[in-house]
């Protein structure tokens, strides 16, 4: 164990975040609450990046006084990078809730194993 | 064993049931779960208590190791918030010290992002636009309000809701206009203050829906329809991807681009950066409204 | 900077371009627009094959005005030369193979968008190979799962393609997750993004000892992902439905590229940011192995067991990933190569079996299952003779593709030695005689004499594309097979500049 554990409380609880939505988008069967695992779960990824860039004391690095001298601003690069990630999290979002829609439609359940099964039914 | 689970966490009907159930398919079995479409009672089937609660158990364990593993690697990581950490170098300081004169935004990010780490910036985009297009497969109905994807007779299960509410017009009314107004600012400020082309985009999509709620489709088509929006979206993907395209390859042949920075703090500074918002924040602005669209109406009205 | 130089970044672009267009033009002119551009980015990527082989070396492409630790670029080098020119070229062969099938398959109003969703995922592939920078790789593995994803549930009129994409889409998620989050440690122990300056920062800290167990942590993250996302045994139980249920050309697709694209970027992970010591160090090559082992011996045997002739070729999907694995768990250059081999030999040979297999589909009636595909190869007796050229080199006959991998996976193991000896000769012994079952078994099938009684059903005249498309599929397969010297030198030279 290293010696950080409670000082980096905004991984810790990201982490700790991560978890649960990576179990929920793994071995929930309810398609609806596997997309709500699938955000948390990025969302909780954003949050570790985010708190990587902080450091304390510091402002967001929009150069609005002039000063262009580093040891006033925070990192900008975590925020692009959750920029990015945000964007694409809300496609795949988007893309798996088209999906739910569909399938809710066809076999009026949220049920992923009901639906393999019903699937294969019609299949034969 | 390992394996035995994996196929049954993924729905694979090798799960060891109680009589011997070879993992092609069993014909009675197969008629029983037929006969559930008709009367679709959810999901009881004879194994599914037992199972149920090794999922439960096994949710669990899984959590927590991962949970364990992952506390672990982040006590041995930098502390939070200090300014020696790792990422505070060479990158960190360049990128702020010398971006004003480099890319030309007063805000340091969206230089960084639509300049320094443009290609991302460019995936990103496609990632939206390869979505929407997913999603218009998955949900556009035809010109006969059909959608074949399904063979359902109709895809719309919500009833298109008569726009009557004088309350939700009114307010629309006094509000359309501002966020209008706010989302374009948002847009345009993009390299001068917080914001840029995607949550401008976002606020102008929002916009759009707010009026396709209040006064309906019929004066929504008018000025926007399926067509509209394609083009729209090809115009604005295909700017992003010439402007770029001209960009980095200035960028790697050592030449110069030509593209005037302009007085930092200007509203026309920054290179790039305005025409690329602009295009990002009309691509951000249509998509969400054809989110909106797809998903309750399977398109955009009738007359597509 | 010579002209050439510009062509792989020139692929992207144009891909991107391509996609977009593809969008508002009518289906067949989308069709002609994504043909064309496939055909050009195969010659204008020979070019750059030809130009890395003759100067020997890599090179860097800024994407942008500012270099290393600042800005994107990709690099090219022999090996992703390769792979950038293989990868359009079967993508054009494949496409042709099912051209047929795309416009019964799709919705009529949304073929277009099948090639934009065929662009768009190109764009994502090419830059997954060429990309010298950990987030691009992480935005185009996205767009990568979306597209590939939408390929799959493309085919409008089954409910199963549905479901297999939901359950596609739910371990590809669950992969970029936990990808995203490797890079996200890496980030805040290295502070950087480019692969260059964080592979010099990872062998600092290597030699320091510093955040020895994060690193340990992220290569599995990694690996993990990465085996997710290309089907690796056990997280494969989503790839039969997936690549069984889609239409024709995008099985090949999804078998021959989509998956080999991850392994690529896994095998550029370790070879260019982790270094390839550390990893063999981690030990997680050693669980790769038996990954890769249990692929094998598993996909073989649920192959064998499948009546239904596009299941059962993507079960041997699942067998041969278990190669690529294999090759990569040996921990050896190599082995490497090999898996590098495995993965040519995987693309050229299964799109030709799908393709062929979409043939016999439409020759007995739309089945697939074995039952109904009796004397297939003899109403068609130009995908008879291709299907089984695919077979005898999926089984690993001399003077056929699928030989080489095996000799070279062989060969690697005879010098390395240990205990993954014995297991990878068994490993290959069972799958070679289980393949040669399958296969043969699903030959003799196509090629049985129907009794009289029963007139062999009318199959629509096979078009010209098809035609040349199975036959250079077939042509490639042998060329590779019998001399197979400068592709096996191109990707050594390749491998060895990665490090």
């Amino acid at each position: 164990m290293g010696s950080n554990l409670t000082s980096n409380y905004f991984e810790v609880t990201a982490v700790i975040c991560f978890s649960i939505g990576f179990t929920m988008l793994f071995l929930n069967k309810n398609l609806i609450k596997k997309v709500i695992g699938f955000n948390f779960m990025d969302s909780s990824i954003f949050l570790f990046l985010a708190s990587n860039g902080y450091i304390t004391g510091r402002i967001s690095p929009i150069i609005t006084n002039g000063s262009v001298a580093s040891e006033n601003y925070i990192n900008p690069i975590p925020a692009g990078l959750v920029l990015t990630g945000i964007v694409v999290s809300v496609s795949v979002s988007a893309f798996l809730l088209a999906l739910t829609t569909r399938l809710y439609l066809r076999y009026h359940t949220l049920d992923l194993d009901e639906m393999i099964r019903l699937s294969r039914a019609e299949d034969d | 064993m390992i394996a035995l689970f994996i196929n049954w966490v993924e729905g694979e009907d090798t799960v060891p049931v109680p009589e011997k159930d070879s993992p092609s398919r069993n014909p009675g079995r197969e008629k029983r779960h037929s006969t559930k479409v008709s009367n679709r009672v959810g999901s009881s089937s004879s194994h599914t208590k037992e199972l149920t609660l090794l999922y439960d158990v096994l949710s669990v364990v899984v959590c927590l190791t991962v949970i364990c593993a992952l506390l672990v690697t982040v006590s041995w990581l930098p502390k939070f918030g200090s300014s020696d950490n790792p990422a505070e170098n060479e990158v960190y300081t360049r990128y702020v010290e010398s971006e004003l004169r480099e890319a030309g935004a007063v805000n340091t990010v969206a230089g960084m992002i639509l300049d320094y780490r443009a290609f991302d910036t460019l995936g990103e985009s496609n990632v939206l636009f390869v979505a929407v297009v997913s999603v218009i497969i998955l949900l556009r109905a035809d010109r006969k309000g059909k959608n074949h994807t399904l063979n359902l007779p109709e895809l719309a299960t919500t009833p298109e809701e008569k726009p009557d509410d004088e309350i939700l017009r009114f307010s629309a009314r006094i509000l359309i206009p501002a966020v209008l107004l706010f989302g374009i600012y948002v847009v345009l400020n993009g390299h001068l203050s917080a914001g840029g082309g995607f949550s401008g985009g976002a606020i102008l999509g929002g916009a759009m829906i707010l009026y396709v709620r209040a006064f309906g489709v019929e004066k929504m088509e008018k000025i926007f329809t399926f067509s509209t929006y394609k083009w729209i979206t090809f115009g604005a993907l295909m700017t992003y991807t010439l402007l770029k395209t001209w960009s980095f390859y200035t960028g790697a042949n050592g030449l110069e681009s030509g593209i005037p920075l302009g007085k930092p703090g200007a509203i026309l500074s920054g290179g790039l950066i305005l025409p690329l918002n602009i295009c990002v924040g009309l691509v951000v602005a249509c998509t969400m409204y054809a989110f909106y669209s797809l998903f309750s109406k399977g398109g955009f009205g009738n007359g597509q | 900077m010579a002209t050439v130089q510009n062509f792989p970044f020139a692929a992207i672009m144009l891909y991107l371009a391509g996609g977009v267009t593809c969008c508002v033009l009518k289906p067949k002119a989308s069709k002609v627009v994504c043909l064309l551009l496939n055909s050009l980015v195969t010659v204008l990527m020979f070019a750059v094959l030809l130009y890395t082989v003759r100067t020997g070396e890599s090179y860097v492409y800024w994407m942008g005005h500012f270099p290393a630790p600042w800005g994107n670029e990709i690099r090219i080098g022999p090996l992703e030369a390769l792979m950038g020119t293989a990868f359009p070229l079967i993508m054009t062969l494949t496409l042709l193979g099912g051209m047929e099938h795309i416009f019964e398959d799709v919705e009529p109003e949304k073929t277009n968008l099948y090639f934009t969703v065929v662009s768009l995922l190109m764009v994502a592939m090419l830059a997954l190979i060429f990309t010298n920078d950990l987030f691009t790789a992480y935005v185009f593995v996205e767009i990568n799962t979306i597209a590939s994803c939408a390929l799959v549930m493309l085919k409008y009129r089954s409910g199963r393609a549905l479901v297999a994409t939901t359950r596609y889409m739910m371990m590809s998620l669950l992969g970029s997750g936990l990808f995203l989050l490797g890079i996200v440690i890496l980030y805040s122990i290295t502070g950087h993004l480019l692969m260059e300056p964080m592979a010099r920062k990872i062998r600092e800290l290597f030699s320091t000892g510093n955040y020895a167990f994060p690193l340990t942590v992220t290569v599995g993250l990694f690996a993990v992902g990465m085996a997710l996302k290309s089907a690796l045994w056990p997280f494969s139980a989503w790839l039969p439905d997936a690549h069984s249920s889609a239409t024709v050309s995008s099985s090949g697709i999804l078998s021959g590229l989509v998956v080999k694209s991850y392994i690529i970027l896994l095998l550029k992970i370790f070879y260019r940011v982790i270094g390839i010591d550390l990893v063999y160090s981690s030990g997680i090559t050693n669980i790769l192995f038996l990954f890769g082992f249990g692929a094998i011996v598993f996909g073989s045997f649920y192959a064998l067991r499948e009546k239904d002739i596009k299941r059962m070729l993507a079960y041997s999907s699942v067998a041969q990933i278990g190669y690529i694995y294999l090759g990569i768990g040996i921990g050896t250059s190599l082995g490497a190569k090999a898996a590098c081999i495995q993965i040519l030999v995987h693309a050229i040979t299964k799109p030709l079996l799908f393709c062929t297999a979409g043939a016999f589909m439409s020759a007995s009636g739309g089945s697939r299952r074995f039952e109904n595909l009796r004397g297939a190869g003899r109403r068609d007796l130009l995908s008879g003779i291709a299907f089984t050229i695919g077979a005898l080199s999926m089984i690993g006959i001399p003077l056929f593709a699928g030989f080489i991998t095996k000799l070279h996976l062989t060969r690697s193991l005879f010098l390395f030695g240990t205990w993954k000896f014995w297991f990878g000769i068994a490993a290959l012994v069972i799958s070679t005689v289980l393949n040669t079952l399958y296969y043969l078994a699903a030959v003799s099938v196509l090629f049985q004499k129907v009794p009289g009684d029963s007139p062999p059903v009318e199959r629509p005249s096979a078009s010209l594309f098809y035609r040349c498309s199975v036959i250079i599929f077939s042509v490639l397969n042998l060329l590779y097979g019998i001399f197979s010297e400068p592709v096996t030198q191109i990707i050594q030279s390749g491998l060895s500049l990665f490090s």
